[in-house]
């Protein structure tokens, strides 16, 4: 029972923030409620017997991608964002087409919701297959990734270098050596 | 316990205002969030598969979505920071012309 | 409710209250040690030897107006100090802080000293001191000031650049210790070598603790990488703006975030509450922790006031150029002999 309602709550506050996030003007604020999003996340994590990744989503994402956006928004001021002229007389702009493109999106969700509840075989409850004991032992996360897919790690550490040295002299100002 | 779908559910919503978020807005920024928003729902359904079938890869595959999505907002940001100091808006409509 | 949870709630509440009272008590010692490194005596007037001072530090900033400027974002200027007090306390949860007691028998199953222990434990510590980046950087934000914004901007950037080297020397630990768990790590440095030397990651990774001192030292704002809230150059910094109760919760947060570095240290290097046997069987571990604490927190208030303080390209320099690499290099030799004695 009380699984339920952490559950419930997590994922609640989870959909609740990102809704937020994609409806607020304040782009500092959307970065702030993102964040709120990616902790309740880490919550479903650690639900699901995955501390590690749950840890990790807090470390990487919520501590260090989330502080890249909000230095970003300061440091360039990031305006409110208000429809300039060329976007108030966009063709698409008009209220009927948005409400479809609403209503087709609304839909969507509960197509892919009915389709989701009514298959069979997944109603079977998360963990019902093994005990969590091997989920969630951080030892065997590292055996299997080290072990099977070593070359996949280190072309990942290969990836970030590319991506460090790339975010680098994108931003610099030109003229600079 | 909870069953698997209310994971899937959560996951296919969360996706979707992500999508969302990427066509209606009109802030570089606010893009990029959303983009990150979509990752994370991905991120959710491998973890809620991978415990599903008792095996560690649903981890494996985030712990390298993760890597990917750090690396692609430092450089997304670093674009967009390149792109503000030439128009001084973050409006994607204002880079519509191909004249820099 | 049975005893053993009522006995794990009170706990947690000890744990909390403890936590509160350290803040204070830093404050006091800090201005105690200062004074006599000055060869002054520091407050003494307030109660015997000084020793009410933090009881009216806090009651003056109780009373002052609580300000606001006019230009300032309403919601994040109050966010601020909280997000930085609430990422204070709760890195302490999962850090042990002594080791299993029956209470003298009142209890059939030993229960464990400190609030939480999870398998990802030394972990979560660093999740959320790394979430206390946010109360400084949106500080200064919030106050819509130069030099707060300044002060945040910089402050922020120190921290994430050194929790770098922090997580690096971490991982030397995590490697001899083999688990993640910081309790697990506290229970295999118990015993001694050859008799006398106890078995102490210090002795195993001197290089380590040195980097990780530095590392929590900066993580913390602390002097000699005080920049950020240099009283000389940036006006306070981050907290320029802040007045009352808003401003009582920046320094509490910092004094519980030196609280907790030092707990952590003691875990990993110094053996935790390991050390003294008579102190173990009598269930007072603690005051093992507690002595050990108490010498890495004195170490911190020496450092301050006796070192000058680091400009801050110097800072970041030193954490980017020299700090991390040689905590990579220290991970590595550390990986190195690891292999080679247990192959």
């Amino acid at each position: 029972m009380p699984e339920i309602v952490t559950f419930y709550l997590l994922a609640g506050i989870l959909v609740v923030s990102s809704a937020l996030v994609i409806g607020q003007r304040n782009p500092m604020y959307s970065v702030l409620f993102l964040i709120v999003a990616f902790a309740a996340l880490a919550g479903l994590y650690i639900q699901l017997d995955a501390p590690f990744v749950a840890v990790a989503q807090i470390i990487i994402y919520a501590g260090a991608i989330m502080v890249l956006f909000l230095f970003v928004v300061m440091l360039l001021n990031a305006p409110q964002e208000d429809a300039a002229e060329w976007d108030r007389t966009h063709p698409l702009r008009r209220p009927g087409i948005a409400r479809v493109g609403a209503v087709l999106a609304g839909v969507l969700i509960l197509q892919l919701a009915y389709a989701l509840v009514r298959a069979n075989e997944l109603q079977a409850p998360v963990g019902s297959q093994t005990g969590p004991a091997i989920v969630s032992n951080v030892r065997e996360l590292g055996k299997v990734l080290f072990d099977r897919h070593a070359f996949a790690f280190e072309a990942t550490s290969i990836l970030i270098l590319v991506a460090m040295v790339g975010a680098v002299v994108l931003a610099r100002r030109e003229g600079e050596s | 316990m909870i069953p698997l779908h209310h994971y899937l559910i959560v996951s296919a919503v969360l996706f979707a205002i992500g999508t969302a978020g990427v066509f209606l807005r009109r802030n570089l920024i606010t893009i990029l969030l959303s983009v990150e928003i979509m990752l994370n729902a991905v991120n959710l359904t491998f973890v809620a598969f991978g415990r599903y079938r008792g095996d560690v890869d649903g981890q494996i595959i985030t712990f390298f979505v993760m890597t990917v999505a750090a690396a692609e907002a430092a450089v997304g940001l670093a674009l967009i920071i390149a792109l503000f100091r030439h128009r001084e808006s973050l409006n994607p409509d204002a880079f519509t012309s191909l004249k820099w | 409710m049975d005893l053993r949870s009522g006995i794990q709630l009170g706990i947690i509440g000890l744990t909390f209250f403890m936590l509160i009272n350290a803040s204070a008590l830093l404050v006091l010692a800090e201005r105690k040690i200062m004074g006599f490194m000055q060869q002054r005596y520091g407050p003494y007037l307030v109660g015997p030897h000084g020793l009410l001072q933090p009881l009216a530090d806090i009651l003056k900033l109780l009373m002052k107006e609580e300000l606001r400027p006019k230009g300032a974002d309403k919601w994040l200027f109050t966010l601020a100090p909280i997000l930085s007090v609430t990422a204070a306390f709760a890195a302490f949860a999962t850090v042990p802080w002594g080791g299993e007691t029956t209470f003298f028998g009142l209890l059939d199953e030993p229960v464990k000293l400190g609030v939480a222990d999870v398998n990802v434990g030394v972990l979560v510590v660093f999740a959320v001191t790394s979430m206390g980046v946010y109360g400084i950087v949106l500080a200064g934000w919030a106050s819509n000031s130069k030099y707060s914004l300044m002060g945040g901007l910089r402050a922020s950037a120190q921290m994430i650049s050194y929790e770098l080297a922090y997580a690096t020397s971490l991982a030397a630990v995590i490697l001899l210790a083999g688990s993640l768990s910081l309790r697990e790590m506290v229970d295999t440095q118990a015993g001694t070598w050859f008799g006398f030397i106890p078995r102490w990651y210090v002795f195993l990774q001197p290089v380590g603790f040195i980097i990780y001192v530095i590392a929590g030292v900066a993580e913390t704002n602390r002097a000699p990488f005080d920049f950020p809230e240099a009283e000389q150059e940036l006006v306070a910094g981050y907290n320029t703006e802040y007045s009352s109760v808003r401003f009582a919760l920046f320094p509490q947060a910092e004094y519980i975030n030196m609280a907790t570095m030092s707990a952590v240290a003691t875990n990993l290097y110094l053996g935790g509450w390991h050390g003294l046997p008579f102190l173990d069987t009598l269930g007072l571990s603690w005051v093992t922790f507690l002595l050990k604490v108490g010498a890495i927190l004195f170490t911190y208030i020496w450092m301050r006031w006796t070192l000058p303080r680091y400009r801050y390209d110097q800072l970041m320099a030193f954490g980017w150029k020299f700090l991390f690499p040689l905590s990579v290099v220290n991970l590595i030799v550390t990986a190195a002999l690891v292999l080679y004695f247990n192959a």
